[in-house]
């Protein structure tokens, strides 16, 4: 992989639309998808930007529905990855019909 | 360990601490190791071994909580995903990484680093605003704790995986072992030790099931499923029962719901003599849990909120916002009636593992409660800020407990003068008018009593640790615990020693403490002419009944005779032939000692 290269980073900014907002459960959705996946994943939020393989990280993020969270993944697999995270995302993580 | 699995009957007496009869199997729980955090540095050569026994406990946490989530029953899988989280956090680079990284650069040991990074991971979750993600540290700390089992190869009684009905026999137990209780399959707690005041029987009044401690033997008498009957009432506890033992202790035990529920009815009427002699009826608390419980039983306000709990639930200390949080809500719930809240009393029987307490050989005597925060001001402060910020929200009181001479409390107000010159600077409000008392609960408080009503607002009557103080009885020693005498005469003439001083300077004095939940004490505390009594919430409707039998009248003409008696054995006599004749039927259902 070359630094930089353009192919390799995605990023996207995905809303929070469950109710609960991105609570210990969610955050652990993700978590889970990011180990599928060799790209490593980055949630930002205002000023913070987190390491999303970490429950704790994402949960200090603090994160109530309506947050717009900007995502990046980095990595080969980034754009498979990000699919993956933005159906989530727009599943409300699987928690309303 | 256990002495008698043979199966046959025996019984024992203890101290009776919480009312109300059991019939359970016993659930023993041994715990005579004693589980220290050992704190070390290591050198260089030590750095690569202590990474991997960390990374082996870390592995045999993993394999636990696995083997904990394949016995998650089917129909509750969907609960199953808090034990996922748990394996998430134990991997978690806040915890996992950086407790690794502090090994490998501090040079310490993996207990201490993970100690170390589990509490930056708190500090960073007391910051958020939104309370059910703060709270997930809870997760965060059963990891940690978890994770320190394994490293120190201990395997300590989980109380939390109790999973059906049983009667708790310990040698102790304490606040963080009560804590860790899955409290709906506790039917009673017995132990060894024990008094009238120890956090066994206050835990147990607060969840109104019954206790008995001070048996002495009977973590080596009872064996593990033995079937017991307690009796919380009398102090008996019958080992291995036959049928006809149970069936008589069940019809007991129906005969006192029955009554308990019709006094229950009365709970909400003011405590309010027959001539008329209106008493204010308090509740004490320990848990924010509770407050609930203290309405319905019908108090007038909270007389003794104990602050100790949210110190002695997690090995760090608790913050500004999580201690606000707490009182705010209290007094949001009981606004506008008052809730008296008392600062820090740790030390004595209640151990905090976060302070550093040298061992102390008369620890009732000594670097507690007042003396510690004066010793401590970060400590204290931190609690002062809390309870004014709180202050705003309901009618909040402030108490400072075991005050023994002026200059303590000279100090302690100025403490609070600062921190109030220190909010109005950052424009937090708070009630300016609080209320600010003391307990009295050493003797020399007693003796300086007009003293020290120039400097407080009110005074409250501690009997349980004046008691304890005056009579030289350590209460929580079962050797000497039958010589724990609110009758003493010695007491009832420092009670009235205190209410008279009160009465001169125009203070209010309250008493709280067992005293005012005894059945036999409260004519004596009427006659005193106290005007508050604050005691715990279940023993309210008894009290209330009791005052409503008594004309203050005739209250005044028994005190009169007790003060002539000259032993507490005595004054008991009395008192219980008294009572037994004004109110037979209280005598009948079994509320009064035989």
């Amino acid at each position: 992989m070359i630094p930089g290269d353009l192919n390799m980073e995605k990023t996207k900014v995905l809303k929070i639309s469950n109710n609960l907002g991105l609570h210990a459960r969610a955050a652990g959705k993700i978590v889970a998808l990011a180990n599928q996946y060799e790209s490593k994943l980055f949630l930002k939020k205002d000023k913070d930007e987190v390491d999303g393989s970490s429950i704790l990280s994402i949960l200090t993020l603090s994160c109530p529905k309506g947050t717009e969270v900007k995502v990046k993944i980095v990595g080969e697999d980034s754009e498979a990855f990000m699919e993956s995270l933005t159906e989530l995302f727009s599943n409300k993580f699987g928690e309303e019909p | 360990m256990t002495a008698s699995p043979d199966g046959s009957k025996d019984t024992m007496q203890g101290i009776p601490v919480s009312p109300g009869i059991i019939v359970g199997k016993a659930h023993l729980v041994d715990r005579s190791t004693v589980n220290i955090l050992y704190q070390y540095l290591i050198d260089e050569k030590q750095v690569a071994g202590e990474v991997e026994r960390f990374e082996n406990a870390i592995r045999s946490t993993e394999e636990q909580i696995r083997i904990l989530k394949s016995r998650v029953p089917e129909h509750v899988k969907e609960h199953s995903f808090i034990l996922d989280s748990h394996l998430m956090i134990l991997k978690d680079s806040m915890l996992r990484d950086s407790t690794i990284r502090r090994i490998e650069e501090e040079k310490i040991n993996a207990e201490w680093a993970l100690k170390k990074s589990f509490h930056e991971i708190r500090k960073i979750f007391a910051q958020i605003d939104d309370e059910y993600i703060s709270n997930r540290i809870q997760d965060v700390e059963s990891v940690s704790e978890r994770i320190l089992r394994n490293l120190s190869g201990e395997t300590v009684e989980n109380l939390a995986e109790i999973r059906e009905r049983v009667i708790i026999v310990a040698h102790d137990l304490s606040p963080a072992d009560t804590t860790e209780l899955n409290i709906s399959k506790v039917m009673g707690f017995i132990t060894d030790v024990g008094g009238q005041t120890s956090h066994t029987a206050i835990m147990a009044q607060a969840l109104e099931i019954p206790a008995v401690v001070g048996l002495e033997s009977a973590t080596a008498r009872i064996a593990d499923r033995d079937l017991l009957i307690v009796d919380g009432s009398t102090g008996e506890v019958i080992i291995n029962p036959d049928d006809a033992d149970i069936i008589r202790y069940q019809e007991k035990q129906l005969q006192h719901e029955k009554y308990k529920s019709s006094i229950a009815r009365i709970s909400h009427l003011p405590a309010e003599t027959p001539d008329g002699y209106r008493i204010t009826i308090k509740a004490n608390i320990e848990f924010l849990e509770e407050v609930a419980a203290v309405r319905d039983h019908g108090a007038e306000g909270i007389g003794l909120y104990r602050t100790e709990f949210l110190y002695l639930r997690s090995k760090v200390l608790p913050t500004e916002e999580e201690l606000f949080h707490d009182y705010k809500e209290v007094a949001e719930i009981m606004n506008p009636d008052p809730v008296t809240i008392r600062t820090l009393d740790l030390g004595g029987d209640k151990f905090a593992s976060h302070i550093e307490i040298a061992h102390e050989m008369n620890p009732a005597m000594g670097l507690r409660a007042i003396r510690l925060c004066l010793k401590e001001p970060a400590l204290f402060r931190t609690q002062l800020r809390a309870i004014l910020r709180a202050s705003t929200f309901g009618h909040v009181q402030l108490m400072f407990p075991m005050i023994s001479g002026v200059q303590e409390v000279i100090e302690a107000k100025q403490i609070l003068a600062g921190i109030k010159a220190e909010l109005d600077s950052e424009e937090i409000v708070y009630d300016e008018n609080i209320q600010v008392g003391v307990m009295i609960e050493i003797p020399s408080a007693v003796t300086i009593s007009d003293l020290l009503t120039g400097h407080v607002d009110f005074f409250s009557i501690g009997t349980n640790d004046l008691i304890q103080y005056a009579l030289a009885i350590d209460r929580v020693n079962e050797h000497v615990a039958y010589m724990y005498q609110p009758f003493h005469p010695a007491i009832l003439r420092m009670i009235r020693q205190v209410v008279e001083e009160g009465k001169k300077a125009g203070i209010k004095v309250s008493l709280c403490g067992e005293m005012a939940g005894d059945p036999l004490c409260i004519p004596i505390l009427l006659a005193l002419g106290l005007d508050e009594l604050s005691l715990n919430a279940r023993s309210i409707p008894l009290v209330k009944t009791i005052v409503r039998a008594i004309p203050l009248e005739q209250a005044r003409y028994d005190f009169e005779q007790v003060l002539q008696l000259n032993t507490a054995m005595e004054v008991r006599d009395y008192l219980l032939k008294r009572m037994k004749k004004m109110i037979p039927e209280l005598g009948e259902k079994g509320f009064f000692p035989s």
